[in-house]
């Protein structure tokens, strides 16, 4: 049984693509932070920084063009066994049961963010809140 | 973005001096090799060992790079590698479409 003490981490940027590495670093310096992980820390530190970097690619290329001038939030928090990273944007939305799983055998440019998003994590979830939509990923901590 | 070309050999080199390859940089890195390739049947070289993380869209800029040479006759092989770089290749199968070697010298050696 993983235990921790609750982490919670906001980060607000600006809708902007060079803030990418920014908020990826920080994941990565949270999850090496934990204490008591017993798994792969390097691991699991480059895959919250994919995760992130897709959740965040896809609300700027989501988003409403006026609303790419307000921050964007991204929340990172860690209770007890559960890791679980939200991602807003201020876009139409968009449904995330559509979305197809990409053909590897026939690649091609675009499509893998999702499909890395939901094999890198235990769970994907997309919702509108007062907040805006999120999008929300939940991976269990061994 | 930090890149520096050579021809070895007659091959061409580029090598990205970036620690990440992202949706930030992938479309400058796209234009780039598209620039390289001038000329039917060139043989790029990819140094890709100062990057440690690639994400989707730099994962789309080395599949659609690799087609534009083929377009013209040519290749673009993948060198030095790092683990989670490759892993990322590894799970999406596009390290079957391409011939990666450990190192810069053995791509030049036997690429």
């Amino acid at each position: 049984m993983f235990d921790s003490a609750s982490i919670r981490v906001d980060i607000v940027v600006p809708y902007k693509k060079r803030y990418l590495s920014l908020v990826g670093n920080i994941a990565e310096a949270v999850v090496q932070a934990l204490d008591n992980y017993g798994g792969d820390r390097d691991t699991l530190a480059f895959h919250l920084n994919l995760v992130l970097t897709e959740a965040m690619v896809n609300a700027i290329e989501h988003s409403n063009p006026l609303a790419r001038d307000h921050a964007a939030k991204v929340s990172i928090s860690i209770e007890g066994d559960n890791l679980c990273v939200g991602v807003y944007d201020q876009g139409p939305g968009f449904d995330l049961d559509l979305v197809p799983t990409p053909d590897l055998e026939e690649p091609s440019e675009r499509g893998r963010g999702i499909f890395l998003m939901r094999t890198l994590m235990d769970a994907v979830s997309y919702r509108k809140t007062e907040a805006g939509n999120v999008l929300e990923m939940h991976k269990r901590l061994e | 973005m930090n890149i520096a070309t050579e021809t070895r050999e007659g091959r061409s080199i580029l090598a990205l001096r970036e620690e990440r390859l992202d949706s930030s940089n992938s479309g400058e890195l796209r234009s780039i090799i598209l620039g390289l390739l001038t000329a039917d049947g060139q043989r790029l070289i990819m140094d890709l060992s100062a990057v440690r993380f690639i994400d989707s869209s730099g994962l789309g800029t080395l599949l659609n790079s690799s087609k534009d040479a083929h377009q013209r006759s040519g290749s673009i092989v993948l060198a030095g590698l790092q683990p989670r770089v490759q892993s990322m290749l590894e799970l999406t199968r596009l390290n079957v479409l391409f011939d990666i070697f450990p190192t810069l010298e053995d791509a030049l050696a036997k690429g």
